[in-house]
This record gives C-alpha cells, structure tokens and sequence, in this order.
C-alpha cells in the first residue's frame, strides 16, 4: 500500500514536473479569431454556447474607404441607398451609417457596429471584403466564458481560431497591424492614445 | 446604374486582390476614430481558481477526515457548485484537464497553462493521501448531483460493476481524440456545463436532466458510470493514506450505512471462504487469468478495425470526404469547409497525404484502445474474483466519494479512545438518533 502511494507521489511529481517543465512560461490563453482566416460563414452566430454568441463584428476605420455604396452595408439587391431595413445588409441593423463629409461631390459615410445588436453573423464581413475588408469578427472577452474546447473552433471551416495570450486577447488584421504598429513608433503617442489603447489588447503575429 | 458602378469595382478589387484599398478620405473636421474593443478580464481569475481549489480540497478533507461533519461538506459543496459552477461558468475543470494533459504529451506545440496543470494534479495528489475528497465537495458536476440524490434506490452489484467499466472506455476514447488534437470529448459532451452557464447545446442540456433525473434515485450516475477523472481518482484512492472510516470507533455490522449509502460504495462484511468454495474461487481465478489475453486480444483486433469511424473524428479527414464526394459527383451540396478549402486554391494532395497519415494514426490508437478496453475488463473480472474477507461494513475506498452520508445513519457514537463499543449494547436512542 505504502510503496504503491509513494510510486503515485513520484509519478505525480514527475508528471507535474515534464509538464511546467517543457512549457517553460506558459502563459493563460483566450480563444481569438484570426481575422485574415474568416470568410464570414456565420457559424460564429450558431455554434458559440452562448444563446447570444460571443462573437461581434469590428469596424478597423483606418481600413475604411468611408464608400457611399458600402458593400458591408448594402444588400446586394438593394432598392435605395439609405438606412431602409430591405436595403441593410444586416439582419439586426447593427451596422449604423453616418454621413460624415461631401468632397468634390463624393459623399462619405462612417459606418459603426452597434455592439448591442451584433450577432457576429459576419453577413457585413463577407459583404466588406469585396472591397478593403475593414469589417471583421472578434471574439469579445467581455462576453467569452473561454471553453476548453470552443464550439466555434470545432465548426470552423478555416481553421481561424486560435489560442492568444490571455493579457493580450485580440488580433488585428495583417494590413492593420502594420498601420497601426507604424503609429505606435513614429509619433510618441500618448498613453491614452486610444490606438496605444487598443494596441495593448492585440497580440502582434 | 450604380449597381454597374459596383461591380465594376468590384471586379477591379477582386482581379487585383491584396491591392490597394479604397484609400481612407482626409476629412476637413472629423477624425478617424480607433476601433474599441472590451478588455479582456486578464488571467487573474486563473490564479484565483488554483487558490480556490486548494482551499476547497483542504476544506473538503477536513469535514471528512477530522470534523466528520456532514453539514459542512454539504455547505462547502454548494459554495464550490455557486464558485466554479455558476460563477467561473465550469471552465477549467479537473476532468477536463485530463484532455490538456494528455495534448501536452502528445503535441510538444501545446502549450498547456500551468493552471491547468494544476488543476490536474492537486486533487489527484489530496485523493493520495484523504481519498476523494475532491468528488465529495469541490467538483461542481459532483455537487449537482449530490444535491439532487434524494430516494436513495440499490442497484443490483452486477449493474453497478458493468456500468462503472464505461468511465474507464470513456477514459480511453477522451485520451486518444485530445492526443491527436481531434477533439476534447469530455468537454463536447459536458451534461451539466449547460446548466452552469443557464443555455447551451440542446442535447446535452437534455442529457443533463437526463441525468440528473436518474440521479433522484441512483446517486450521482455521472460520477459513478462516466466520470473518466473519477476513474482516475478511484485508482489514487484505493491507496490512500488517510480514507473516510464510517464509524468513529468500533463497527456494530447493523448495516444501515450500507442502506443509506446512495453509491453503492460501502462493502458489507466478507466471511472467509470455506474449502470448498476456496478451491472453486481459486479455479475461477485461474480461467480469467488464462481468459484474459484472449479477452485483450479480441478487443484489440476489433479496434484497430475501428480505423475509419474514429479518423472520422477528424475534421481534415471529414473535409478530405467531401472533396472526394464532390468530385466523383456523390454530394448533392458543398460544405463550407469545402467552399473554403477550393476558393483558397489549395493543395488537394497535401491534404489527402496528410488525411491518409491521420487514419493510419488511427489505426494504432484504435488498436491501443481496444487493448485498453480489454485490460479493464480483465483488471475488473480478477477483481471480482478475488475474494477479500473482512468482519466489518466499511466504505469501499475505490468507489466512496466522502460525502459523509453514512456518519449521519451510523449509530455508534464518539466514544472515548480505547472503550470497545462492540462489546456493549448500543442503546436504542442511539440507533434512532441520526445527527
């Protein structure tokens, strides 16, 4: 009994030992979408365990051509340009256009993702693709209850998610990250920047 | 006319993709905003769990072990259903470790969270030296059920024995689909997390009542028949140190504990075995010994036959299907995997070299499962052949959860170190008293 309890002790320890040993500083993770993966298939909508899923759509505005005719906005069967419900692209109207600025007779809109209303269908994603592709999916850690094995992840058909360090727990896209990485370098930005804000939430790849 | 406009642009962004964008206009007074996105809450909470779960194990090992108190564990088990249940929503948990352990090992690229580790380790260390403890009052799956297990039905040994083998095959399967990355089974099929985060996958959520159900009459059917980290546990708590004793001094063999006990985890007394049936057992013995090879042998052929449906786990190999689906004409509509897979233009063959690594992968683990499965059967029929002669009720380290039900039924009182209570007769109020 005794030598049996002993050998279980060690094996235990040993087990402990190859576990932290081998992974050195290994750090809590979140699940993220990799936003230049997702093709905006909408299971994120259906799959998460969440009845609300806990995934929403981003607007990266410095990705954004401010376009009138917003493919991310507009159905592409749209009657009007305007905020009529048949013409939104987006089942609950989460995505909210703005009129900004008229220059040299272009007329620039802003578009918004009212948080509240998204249901991470990535309807606008596919949409906004076809044009800069600032609209994208994120996992929102207020929301995330961080499953061990994430329903999403499983049903993904590219293989976008994957595990983030849990202090730094959203990514940017490729073409943001640059931008935005740029900006953190050449002005001594301050603080409460919001991009140095922002930038210390996203992992860098 | 504008829709023309469109796409028109759009083929143009689309023939030149990763092109310039649509550049972001330089507004005369409104500034680019930055995207916001909520913060994370850190991985503080972690470290809190780890702090919480050594607390509760520390806790649950005292009621059990020093206090002998009923009342406590009860209380101690809904603080940890509340805390790890309903307020950390059930993730990470013990027995879900068990998957990240087994990745570990397997996948040098997994990077397992020393937390989880831990979560792993420590109650398996407590079930080392105060038997398991964890299951009494810290596992929030074992709590709900605990609390649920009212009309205490017994059911027949044999039942109990063949049930219990399948938290062992459920071991087995969890392994080797977390080893390969396939899946984490114990997670998918999770019955009570639903109720923890109040929604969730229907079935399963249906499930859960299921269980919990079935649990008002044949307690905690989840720990006992599926808890694959409650195999484990039973393993380490067979050679614990310290173990739950159901009298505090000197056992009267009146039996009632083994009538309360909702488990099936007390054994009743074992009178040596005659010369007859001594002989007779020793035979029996010896035919399972010899049986047993065979019994591995068999389960073993059988699963690495398995090679097909278990790669079929995998979503590279169900993906791999489609493709072949599609091109021969066999499937009615595309998967978005396969939307996916053919719009990025990529390598069908790498795909299907790797898919055709995968299922010979399978074809060992199935192999090793069905051997295990095999092992467990054989392990369980010399167990029950070997006969352990003992003169007393007394909780059956193996399958006993010290939740503490039978301090309350057994009527032998604290009596001072050294008096022999056998000896005298218990005086009917003791028998009836049950605090």
């Amino acid at each position: 009994m005794r030598g049996t309890r002993v050998a279980g002790a060690i094996a235990l320890g040993t087990l402990g030992g190859l576990l932290a040993g081998s992974h050195g500083d290994a750090e809590e993770t979140r699940w993220q979408i990799d936003p230049d993966k997702c093709i905006g298939c909408s299971h994120c909508s259906t799959y998460c365990v969440l009845d609300e899923s806990a995934v929403k759509c981003v607007q990266c505005f410095d990705m954004c051509g401010y376009c009138d005719i917003c493919t991310g906005y507009l159905d592409t069967n749209y009657d009007d340009v305007n905020t009529a419900a048949e013409n939104q692209l987006c089942p609950t109207a989460a995505v909210v256009r703005e009129f900004v600025e008229d220059k040299a007779g272009q007329r620039f809109y802003q578009y918004t993702i009212d948080e509240d209303a998204c249901i991470g269908c990535g309807k606008c994603v596919k949409g906004c693709a076809l044009m800069n592709g600032s609209l994208y999916l994120q996992v929102m850690h207020d929301r995330c209850v961080n499953c061990n094995e994430c329903a999403i992840e499983k049903a993904c058909p590219t293989q976008a998610y994957t595990r983030v360090p849990a202090e730094k727990p959203y990514l940017v896209k490729a073409q943001a990250q640059s931008l935005y990485e740029s900006k953190l370098a050449d002005e001594a930005l301050a603080q409460d920047d919001p991009v140095a804000k922002l930038m210390r939430m996203v992992t860098m790849r | 006319m504008v829709r023309i406009l469109v796409i028109g642009l759009v083929l143009v962004v689309s023939s030149n993709a990763t092109a310039e964008l649509i550049p972001t206009p330089d507004f005369t007074s409104h500034a680019i905003p930055t995207t916001e996105v909520p913060p994370g809450d850190g991985a503080g909470w972690e470290y809190v769990d780890v702090a919480a779960l050594a607390i509760a194990l520390g806790l649950a090992s005292y009621f059990a072990l020093v206090t002998r108190s009923r009342k406590h564990l009860f209380a101690l088990s809904f603080a940890s259903l509340v805390w790890f249940g309903f307020v950390r929503q059930g993730c990470v948990c013990s027995i879900g470790a068990t998957q990240n352990v087994s990745l570990a090992l397997f996948d040098p690229a997994y990077v397992i969270p020393i937390t989880v580790v831990v979560f792993f380790l420590l109650p398996l260390l407590f079930t080392l030296f105060f038997g398991r403890t964890f299951c009494a009052a810290v596992c929030p799956l074992g709590a709900i059920q605990e609390f649920v297990s009212i009309k205490n039905v017994q059911i027949p040994r044999w039942v109990d024995h063949s049930l219990g083998l399948l938290a062992w095959i459920y071991l087995g399967a969890a392994v080797i689909f977390s080893a390969t990355g396939t899946a984490f089974l114990i997670c998918r099929y999770d019955p009570f997390v639903g109720f923890f985060r109040l929604g969730g996958n229907a079935n399963m959520m249906i499930a859960g009542g299921v269980l919990l159900l079935i649990g008002v009459f044949i307690g905690r059917p989840y720990c006992r028949f599926l808890c694959p980290y409650g195999a484990v546990l039973s393993v380490f708590s067979r050679f614990s140190r310290f173990h739950v004793r159901i009298p505090p001094t000197q056992c009267i063999t009146c039996g009632l504990c083994s009538e309360a006990c909702p488990y099936g985890a007390i054994e009743a007394p074992v009178a040596p075995a005659l010369p007859s049936e001594a002989s007779r057992g020793r035979s029996r013995l010896g035919w399972i010994l010899l049986a047993s090879p065979l019994i591995v042998a068999v389960f073993a052929a059988t699963g690495s036959m398995m090679r097909v449906p278990l790669s079929q786990m995998d979503l590279d190999v169900q993906l791999a299907q489609q493709l072949r689906m599609e091109t021969l004409g066999l499937a009615t509509t595309t998967t978005d995997a396969s939307d996916a897979f053919r719009n990025a233009r990529r390598d069908e063959r790498v795909l299907f070299e790797s898919v055709l690594v995968k299922q010979q992968q399978f074809g060992r683990l199935g192999l090793l499962l069905g051997a295990w499965i095999g092992v467990v059967i054989s392990v369980k029929l010399v167990s029950l052949a070997i006969r352990r002669p003992h003169a007393d009720y007394r909780a059956d380290t193996k399958n006993c959860v010290s939740c503490g039900r039978c301090f309350w039924y057994c009527p032998v009182g604290d009596a001072p170190a050294g008096k022999n209570v056998a000896n005298e007769q218990p005086e009917p109020s003791q028998l009836v008293q049950i605090t």
